[in-house]
Order: structure tokens, then sequence, then C-alpha cells
């Protein structure tokens, strides 16, 4: 008998068939706006975290600038840090295992007729290690190429592979800006990437050949720190700052004008930003699941009412007030369910668009499909339960009268 | 004991100044095996006994026995069931559902009784042949004539085999060929299946076919007679 109900409603459904799309169109956006979001903010989430998983949990980062704005805010009118900074670092906090200044710009890179276009560091060794890198072919840079600023580099794959398709790119020249360059080593690839930023697209090269020829300026953007294991970063971050504050003249009124980033502290940041988002999104595919519910009310009282004289009918034939109910409950369900179905569909294809777009892991999470499709089943149930029982609180007479 | 038992059954509308009544303490039965003209002009009452009988419609004060049991009391589910087990409806306008092909409005009934599928099926198939439509089983209402929709009714009406066969009008909306035909076929189920009809008619050429005649006026029972069908 259930089943025959479905079977009818299916068939009444189909009948109608742009009005039911109509009708289950705010269902549809919906289930597919919470099932995008959820899918794109996971996937971004899982991608930050990876990220700083591989940065390891140990590391510090100092850049210049007032602290509470965020990375890189108010960093334009701060004295800008220097390699000297890195040094006076390591040299006077023990807990500190390595330290290494970086300079960033972003450069066009071209090697026979391709370009580009690539976020190139000038660093020291250090830098390997404490950002987790390790090379797959070639080298490091040698002492003298760092004393001299030689002009070296170690390309990350994304860069390598842009350049010369597949193979070694250890012995190239390639042109660095308004520079030539000698590829000496290239990166292991890593999977991770920050919000569309894909972390092996980059070129490496001494500080001091940077600073020469490329930024003209003997500033540092960044200094990143790892201490000793088995400390905390609140316990180190402090003396840093105490360092540094001591290094930039900082007199006890004034106000630090440089920032220490926790790795921790960034994740939860970004982790942050993210739930933020999928949660006033999830709010907003709440509110258009509740005016879709009301949707179907609607359509399913027209309904009721074009019908009447088939309830008159049916009632006359033996239906019960029950299966009355039962039958336009069923065909609010089936109208809804449809609506969630094509919002999974399109919210799992709208997620899959939107990871492939950012370059974050498509991480569909399948207890949040199964909940907005169980969900949507329920908004059927609520908000058809009133106009069946309308239809089958009719007077049979009545409803034969009809026209 | 008789099929229906009507004992001072009355029915009115509204109340106060604005009150009407329908039926007037009518004492009425009918037998197992009658088929029953009930006639009248409208607003005298026939309706109203014809909804009442169908359990359609309940009344005010009186006793009204279907097979023996007290109907008054009951409620709407419980008059759905004795609708669904023991009643078939015929309706002037056909009232089938429309886009939906003759075996599966004949079907329908069954389909509430809760029969499997493949003996629905069957049923309504030997129903449709019944009346002379069993090449037309596939066919929506649309396609159908009006003569055609009405013998489809019938069979929806009499695939449940029921002990009574409630009939509104049942020729009201079709041409006189038409309207013997479908008549033939009412005394056919009476003579040949035993079933007991009831029709409501205003039209005497089709209260002919009838062994029995009663005639409401002003809500009372004004003449009850048996009489040879032609």
């Amino acid at each position: 008998m259930l089943f025959e109900t479905f079977r009818l409603a299916l068939l009444t459904v189909a009948r109608n068939k742009l009005r039911s799309f109509l009708t289950v169109l705010g269902i549809v956006i919906g289930v597919a706006s919470v099932i995008a979001m959820v899918t794109v903010g996971q996937g971004s989430t899982a991608a930050v975290q990876s990220d700083v998983a591989s940065l390891g949990s140990n590391l510090l980062m100092l850049r210049p600038g007032q602290p509470g704005r965020g990375p890189g805010g108010g960093q334009n009118d701060a004295t800008p840090l220097s390699a000297a900074d890195a040094e006076a670092l390591l040299a006077e906090i023990p807990d500190l295992v390595a330290v290494t200044p970086v300079a960033t710009r972003t450069q066009n890179v071209v090697y026979g007729d391709v370009t580009q276009t690539v976020t190139v560091s000038g660093t020291d060794n250090a830098y390997f290690p404490v950002r987790g890198w390790t090379l797959s072919q070639g080298r490091m840079f040698t002492e003298q190429e760092l004393r001299a600023g030689t002009p070296v580099c170690v390309l990350g794959t994304t860069t390598a592979k842009a350049l010369i398709g597949e193979g070694n790119p250890v012995g190239i020249q390639i042109r660095v800006g308004k520079i030539t360059c000698e590829v000496v080593g290239m990166l292991t690839r890593r999977e991770a990437s920050t919000f569309g930023q894909d972390d092996n697209d980059t070129v490496i090269m001494p500080l001091t050949a940077f600073q020469r020829r490329i930024s003209g300026n003997r500033n540092v953007s960044s200094i990143s720190v790892t201490f000793a294991d088995g400390l905390a970063a609140e316990a180190v971050t402090p003396k840093i700052q105490a360092l540094m504050r001591e290094r930039r003249g900082l007199t006890d009124d004034k106000a630090d004008d440089f920032n220490v980033f926790d790795m921790k502290q960034i994740s939860s940041m970004l982790t942050g930003i993210t739930g933020t988002l999928t949660g006033l999104l999830s709010a907003v595919a709440g509110i258009s699941l509740l005016v879709g519910g009301i949707g179907i009310m609607n359509i399913m009282l027209v309904s009721v009412t074009e019908r009447t004289r088939e309830i008159g009918i049916r009632m006359a034939i033996g239906a019960t007030e029950g299966q009355v109910l039962m039958q336009f409950l069923v065909e609010a369900v089936v109208l809804s369910l449809i609506g969630g179905f094509l919002g999974v569909v399109l919210g799992l294809g709208l997620g899959w668009a939107g990871s492939v777009a950012l370059d974050v892991g498509f991480a569909p999470d399948w207890r949040v499909t199964v909940a907005a499709f169980v969900f949507s089943a329920l908004v059927g149930v609520v908000f058809g339960y009133f106009p069946a029982r309308r239809a089958a609180r009719l007077d049979p007479i009545e409803a034969l009268r009809h026209q | 004991m008789s099929m229906i038992e009507f004992h001072a059954i009355s029915k009115t509308y509204g109340s106060g100044e604005a009150e009407v009544r329908a039926l007037d303490q009518v004492d009425f039965a009918v037998e197992q095996g009658d088929f029953i003209a009930v006639m009248g002009p409208s607003g005298s009452g026939k309706s109203t006994t014809m909804n009442i009988i169908g359990c359609l419609d309940t009344p005010s004060s009186g006793q009204y026995l279907l097979m023996g049991q007290e109907v008054g009391g009951l409620d709407r589910d419980q008059r759905a069931l004795l609708r669904r087990n023991f009643l078939g409806f015929i309706f002037q306008g056909f009232n089938l559902l429309s886009r939906t092909t003759a075996l599966e409005n004949v079907e329908l009934p069954l389909v509430y009784q809760g029969v499997a599928p493949d003996e629905r099926r069957a049923r309504a198939l030997e129903a449709l042949d019944k009346v002379g439509l069993g090449s037309r089983a596939e066919h929506q209402p649309s396609m159908l004539s009006g003569g055609q929709q009405q013998r489809v009714a019938i069979a929806r009406a009499i695939v449940t085999r029921p002990q009574l066969i409630l009939a509104d009008e049942p020729t009201g909306n079709l041409d006189s060929a038409r309207s013997r035909e479908i008549m033939e076929l009412l005394r056919q189920l009476n003579r040949d299946e035993g079933m007991t009809v009831l029709m409501v008619t205003h039209e005497p050429d089709m209260a002919a076919y009838a062994t029995r005649v009663a005639t409401f006026v002003d809500g009372r029972l004004q003449s009850d007679v048996r009489q040879d069908a032609v």
C-alpha cells in the first residue's frame, strides 16, 4: 500500500514536471549550498592543517608590523627586519634550533620561451629544514655561494615542470627577473597549498643574491624560527619579543612593531575563518530550506484545492482519512526528496568545482550529505502535513460537488 | 432483516430561522435484491437519503441500520470502511480520475482494500469485461465517450462485489440510447449478479427499469410501490 502510494505520488509529480521543479528549487538550493560549503570548507581546513603539519609545530614566524592586524597588517610602516636580526636571535636565545631570514618577491621566471610568475625567496640553507623541505635533485647552496651572492637557485616541482616539463632541471640557466641564475637543485614535491597558492611553485636563492640583484635592499620579509622539541611556543615567544624590542629600541611605553606568529595560531585562525564562513552559509542554506518548505506547502495547498473532487471520489470509494493524509504527505515528501537528491548532486558538483578552483582536496562529508538529504525529507513531512491534513478532513459530499 | 432500515430519520441543515429540514421522520427499508428507483423533485430529500444510505452523511436524528449495523454512531473512518467493503457508487458526472486509465480507475477500490496487484488487475479486467469495455482497459477517460465512461464507473462500483450499488442520476449526462444501455446493465447486475441497486433519478423512463419506485416530496416518503419492470 505504501509502495503504491509512492508510485502514485511519483506519477503525480511527473505529470507536472515544470511545476514540481519550481516547487523543489528552494530545497535544491538549500541542500546544494550546505553540501558545497561543507565540502569546500572541509577541503580548505584539511589543506591548512596539512600545511601546518608539513611545517612542523615547532615553527614560529616573525614579521614586521603591528600585532593584531593579521599577517602582513601594518607591515609597510614598521622598521623592516634584517639578516642581522636572524643572526642575533640564533646567538642570544639558546631555545632556538634554527633561524632563517626570508625575503620574498613575485617575479617572472623565464626559460626558453616559457614564462612563469613565481614567488621567489631569498634565504639560507636553514630554510629547507625549517620549512620542512627536502631536495629530490641536486644540492643546497654552498657557503661560498651564500657569502658571495652567486646567482644560483633551487626550484619547486611545479615551477620546474612549467619550465622544462618532466625531468631534472639541475644545470640549466634560467632568468629570474633581470638576472640569469643557474639551477642547482629541485625540492621534493609536497601536497600542500594554502587557498590556491601551490607551495611547489617556488624559486629559492641565496639571500645575498636576492637582496643585491632582485630587491636592491637589505630587508627581510620574515624570519622563521624553530625551537627545541619539548618547549612550548608560549614559552619561546616572550624571549623573542624581548630581544626584538631591545634590538628595535622600543621603550616601555611603545607597543610591539613586529609580530610573532605561532603556526598553531595561524592554523586555528584560518580554520576559524573557514568555520565562520561555513556556519554563515549554512544558516543561509537553512533559511533556503525553510523557504523551500513553505514553497512545498503552498503548492500542496493548491494541489489539494485543485484535486478536491478527486479526494471526494477516493473517499466515496472507501479511502480513510489516514489514507488520504498519507497520499498527500507522501507526495510532499517525494517532492522534497527529489529536491534533496538534486541538491546533493548539485552540491557535490559545486563542491568539487570549488575545491578544484581553490586547489584544495575534494573532501565531501558523507554524514553531512546524508543529513541534508534526510533533512529535506523532514521538510517535506513538516510542511506537507498541514495541506495533507486539510485534504483528509474534507467532507466527501462537499468534495464530490466541487467543480 | 432488511438490508437497509430507516427508523424516523430526520436531517436538518442550518439552525434557527435558516433551518432547512431535508428529511422529516422518514421510515424506509430496502430489501436484498431490490432494484429501487428513488424519485422526487429537487429539494425533496432524495439526494440526502442517498448520502445517508451511502454513509457519506449522517442523520440528525433517527436510526439507520445497514445490514443490521447501526451507522449513526460510527466515525468517519468506520463509515469509510463500510463504503469500501459493502457499497459501490455511480455518479451522474461519472467521477473517474482523469489522466488515469480505465483499468487503474477500476482497480482503485481494490487498492484501498489492500488486494495484491496481480489479483487486482485480474479482477478489474473481469469487471471491465462485464460492462463490455475489456478492450478499452488502457484508455484514459478523455478518450472514452460519456456512455463508456459511465460503464467504467459501473465497473469500478462492482469490482469489490458490493452488497449495494448506489447510483445518483446515472443517466443524467447521457442521451436516451446510451441511457437505456446503462439501465440494461444495471438491471443485468441486479438480476444476474444478485446486486441490490438503489438509483436516484427524476426520469420516469429510467425509473421504469426498477422493480420498486419510492417517491419523496418535501422531505417525506410520499409513495413506495412495487412494479413490473419494463
